[in-house]
């Protein structure tokens, strides 16, 4: 890891530190290091957005509605637990 | 949108409108979940509705130690993991697998094929309601185990902690298999939306 980190970073290796950037598990050299990639680099710049896009896209799926049937299957599983405390 | 402690007050004082809350709320992932431990979708959703029965009768020794989500999908990956006949491995981390096809870069390891963009297409191209569809057909295409943890960390923003604890996997596994999730889900999402200028 170190004699990797003496070098510049190319495309193909930053790529694969983006998670790692994103869950603030990078050492600071390292940080610095890839911040400085993507100075130079509107692709990899590009893609680091395109991965928050996509964590964000993921975030925003909300659920689904359950169906009639389904909430009175869950009604009915409710009801036959108090039940059973009883 | 109420918070789950409040849910769980009510449930514990025997509403039962709350408990339909708290389904309607974790009832789909929990489903996809526990989708990727069984061999069907009709014992997953059996694993799901024990689930469901293993939280009610837990009700009074749940001490709030997790949150009540970690909880319910804990539960929910004991039950499906004891159900499921499906070998879990846990050493995936081993086979490399690149973030992005090695043959979008050239021999210096610069891209050569760049990222096509996507970002706006996606809000432009696809209907609001019908964007959700699109998110969870993507979603299915992961692999079982890197799903799972894009699914609690990235639909149900789970922390890394609490992921670990749910799938009893390490931190470092954690992480890898998120990040080949996250950066699979993008290469699905350039396939279906990039190449417009």
């Amino acid at each position: 890891m170190r004699l990797l980190l003496r070098r510049d970073l190319v495309c193909q290796q930053a790529v694969e530190l983006v998670t790692d950037y994103l869950e603030g598990a990078l050492s600071r050299r390292a940080r610095r290091r890839f911040e400085a990639h993507l100075a130079g680099c509107p692709h990899c710049t590009e893609y680091l957005a395109q991965m928050r896009e996509t964590i964000r896209l993921t975030g925003r799926l909300e659920p689904e509605d359950l169906t009639p049937q389904q909430r009175d299957e869950f009604v009915e599983l409710y009801r036959r637990w108090r039940s059973e405390q009883e | 949108m109420e918070a789950d402690g409040d849910l769980l007050l009510r449930l514990r004082a025997g509403d039962e409108r709350a408990f339909v809350t708290l389904v309607e709320r974790y009832q789909e992932q929990m489903l996809r979940l526990a989708t990727s431990f069984v061999p069907s979708r009709a014992v997953a959703e059996e694993v799901v509705q024990d689930t469901w029965l293993a939280l009610l009768r837990g009700l009074d020794a749940f001490e709030g130690r997790s949150s009540l989500k970690t909880w319910l999908f804990s539960i929910l990956v004991n039950q499906a993991r004891t159900t499921g006949s499906r070998e879990h491995r846990s050493v995936p981390v081993a086979d490399p697998e690149p973030a992005v096809d090695p043959a979008r870069f050239d021999a210096s390891g610069s891209w050569a094929d760049p990222p096509e963009h996507w970002v706006e297409a996606v809000e432009s191209r696809v209907e609001a309601g019908k964007l959700a569809d699109c998110i969870r057909e993507l979603m299915d295409e992961l692999p079982a185990r890197q799903r799972e943890v894009v699914i609690l960390r990235d639909v149900e923003e789970m922390s890394s902690e609490e992921v670990c604890s749910v799938l009893a996997i390490s931190d470092g596994n954690q992480r890898v298999l998120l990040h080949r999730g996250r950066s699979r889900l993008r290469q699905l999402f350039e396939d279906a939306f990039g190449g417009v200028r």
